[in-house]
């Protein structure tokens, strides 16, 4: 039974070959598909991503067919379900959660034909290529406004799990706010959760009442940002503009926008001149976008817009040395700056976060 | 608001949607019945508490249509377990994805739209007294609700013959038959009590822990609900100790973090697993007392014998 399977699906394979021969080499339709490690209701980091498919099919029409699984966990299920989607025929399979890492290329290697696309990971394979948005850069703006907005000198820092992007957003967060006030200090709580809306709301609880003024978060729901609200206090909206559930207390938000980067990718996939890149786009892209600066002095929105065209226009880099680790040792000596491969695998503190980084 | 007294408000809130849950089971469970799908019937509660809310502006509206979203859940299992005698686990599992599921289509519409809070208590005079005021006199109406059923439960379950029968139903479905106490009708009330009971939860969620309608809000406190349950040995008071003392710990467990001592967050993110089970398990030390405790007849379907 299971070899007449096999042969059948043998001959199909085949037979497709045979027909793409007969074709153009450009494909006519492509099946993208992706999956999803929250709900799309999460109204952050899964949000924005179906948003880019939706982008994708306004932008593309008929020319593409699309598929998405929401609520993958970052476990034995990943594979599973990049491999049904590999089955199934999609041609290119955008996965979109650093936990997928492994059973990408795991897949990967199992469907040659297929392209895959894994968001934030750092492994590539012919067939697999990577994409990441520069969030830190998002970061250091908001961590200068943090440090102009507070008055307690403190923010509270809601984060997931201790991965190169969160700690990097960590220290860019720091750094910014340090150019404005070097005694700054943050608060950090790690909450080992993407998505847990109650534990991220008991934690920004705890850090407000623990001195902290101005909340920001790595984790993708909006709750740190309505008990700001409920509190009169401040905080930054993570991965979508959060403005409708904290009117009064969002500063502004670090806005990802996949939709160009997927459009692009797909054409390509049409076009046949699909490669696996690994790109990394920043503010100047536009993968990474500030929500309207809001809840704040003129003044602090005229600093936070400077802050953001220079890095865009690359003047100035997050990084950029004289840069101390928690020890003291001197990491990035002055005038320089640190490698984008150094920001992907950043697993130190920089010099004034009291926290210990779990590992 | 001092430090402290910041915490204590924040253990209160994180309790209060266990203990809710957790004594809706526990009823369900004194009767014989084990119904794995509080996730669902909590989930349930949620959006269709947030729902209503949000529609008709009113909180107390909001937490009935949780309630009633609960039992209605709670009903359709029970229907599929006790008249149709249908596996109780597979049917309970089933019910935590069908509520999950269910939930995401209702809520649909309700995605990023502002909640309606359910206020806090307020009496002049009493609230307003520094540090213990807003702790005992300045919760929200379902903190005091939830530990006025705790007692509630506690007195029915062992002071009444209400309580007598649920157990004895419990314990012994086919001697109790033979007494002639209706089984049947003693499990669906009980069912639809913890569904009644794990709606509210859910209610809790979306309307006083964080006002807002988002997909899998309860991530997975149902399911800790049950354990608390089976840790403290089928009694209401433990229950409550167990959900104060697993609430309390995972605040401890952010406060200590984020005073910056170093102690590995991941440690402390399973600390209140282990001081919950460890404490129950303590409590509840005598082997024979457990026995009692347990009732005998969990999990099994109930038919009439001729």
């Amino acid at each position: 039974m299971l070899k007449w399977a096999s042969l059948a699906a043998a001959a199909a394979m085949m037979a497709a070959g045979a027909a793409s021969i007969g074709t153009a080499s450009a494909q006519e339709q492509v099946k993208a598909c992706w999956i999803y490690v929250g709900p799309i209701g999460d109204h952050g980091w899964s949000y924005q991503h179906d948003q880019g498919r939706l982008h994708v099919e306004e932008v593309l029409g008929d020319k593409v067919e699309t598929v998405y699984i929401e609520n993958v966990s970052e476990g034995p299920d990943a594979e599973r379900t990049i491999e049904r989607l590999a089955r199934d025929g999609c041609n290119i399979i955008f996965t979109t959660s650093f936990g997928f890492m492994e059973p990408t290329l795991k897949v990967a290697a199992k469907y040659p034909d297929v392209k895959f696309e894994h968001a934030t990971g750092f492994k590539r394979a012919d067939n697999a290529a990577t994409y990441n948005a520069k969030f830190h850069e998002g970061r250091y703006v908001i961590g200068q406004i943090a440090a102009r907005v507070s008055e307690t000198g403190t923010a509270g820092y809601v984060a997931s799990f201790p991965i190169p992007e969160v700690v990097s957003g960590i220290n860019a967060f720091m750094l910014g706010a340090q150019s404005i006030d070097p005694e700054f200090k943050v608060r950090i709580v790690w909450v080992n959760s993407w998505y847990d809306p109650g534990k991220e709301a008991d934690a920004a609880k705890v850090l407000f009442g623990q001195g902290a003024d101005i909340i920001t978060q790595h984790t993708d729901s909006t709750a740190p940002l309505q008990i700001a609200e409920e509190e009169g206090k401040h905080g930054f909206g993570q991965a979508s503009d959060m403005i409708r559930f904290s009117p009064n207390a969002q500063l502004t938000a670090i806005v990802d926008d996949w939709s160009g980067y997927y459009v692009d990718r797909i054409q390509a996939v049409l076009d046949s001149t699909w490669e696996p890149v690994d790109v990394w786009g920043g503010l100047d892209s536009g993968m990474v976008s500030m929500a309207p600066y809001t809840n704040m002095p003129d003044d602090v929105v005229e600093m936070a817009t400077k802050t953001e065209e220079a890095i865009s226009s690359g003047d100035l880099h997050p990084f950029t040395g004289p840069i101390h680790n928690q020890a003291g040792e001197l990491v990035v000596p002055e005038g320089e700056t640190l490698s984008d491969g150094d920001v992907l695998g950043m697993n130190w503190y920089v010099q004034g976060i009291d926290d210990q980084l779990p590992n | 608001m001092s430090g402290l007294e910041a915490v204590i408000l924040t253990i209160i809130t994180a309790a209060t949607p266990l203990l809710l849950a957790a004594l809706g089971e526990l009823v369900s469970e004194r009767s014989g019945v084990l119904n794995l799908g509080v996730e669902g019937m909590m989930v349930m509660g949620a959006v269709c508490g947030f729902g209503a809310a949000f529609v008709t502006g009113s909180p107390l509206l909001g937490a009935l249509a949780a309630i009633g979203a609960g039992m209605g859940l709670a009903l359709l299992f029970a229907v599929l377990t006790l008249t149709l005698v249908a596996n109780q686990v597979a049917t309970g599992l089933a019910l935590t994805l069908l509520g999950l599921g269910l939930s995401g289509l209702i809520g649909e519409a309700f995605v990023g739209q502002p909640g309606v809070k359910l206020g806090r208590v307020s009496i002049p005079g009493l609230t307003d007294i520094p540090f213990i005021g807003r702790i005992l006199f300045g919760q929200d109406p379902l903190v005091y609700v939830s530990l006025a059923l705790t007692g509630a439960v506690a007195y029915v379950l062992f002071r009444t013959r209400l309580g007598l029968t649920i157990r004895a139903v419990g314990d012994n479905h086919q001697s109790a038959h033979s007494l002639g106490y209706q089984v049947i009708a003693t499990r669906y009330a009980c069912v639809l009590f913890g569904g009644a009971c794990a709606g509210l939860a859910g209610g809790y969620l979306s309307l006083a822990y964080t006002p807002q309608w988002i997909e899998n809000m309860t991530a997975g406190r149902g399911w800790i609900a049950i354990a608390l349950v089976v840790f403290a040995t089928w009694l209401p008071l433990r229950v409550a100790l167990g959900a104060y003392l697993f609430g309390a710990v995972t605040i401890f467990g952010f406060y200590v973090q984020a005073m910056g001592i170093g102690i590995p967050s991941q440690f402390l993110s399973s600390l209140p697993y282990l001081v919950t089970i460890a404490a129950l398990v303590v409590i509840s030390g005598s082997r024979m007392l457990t026995r009692v405790n347990t009732p005998a007849c969990l999990g099994q379907s109930f038919v009439p014998e001729r």
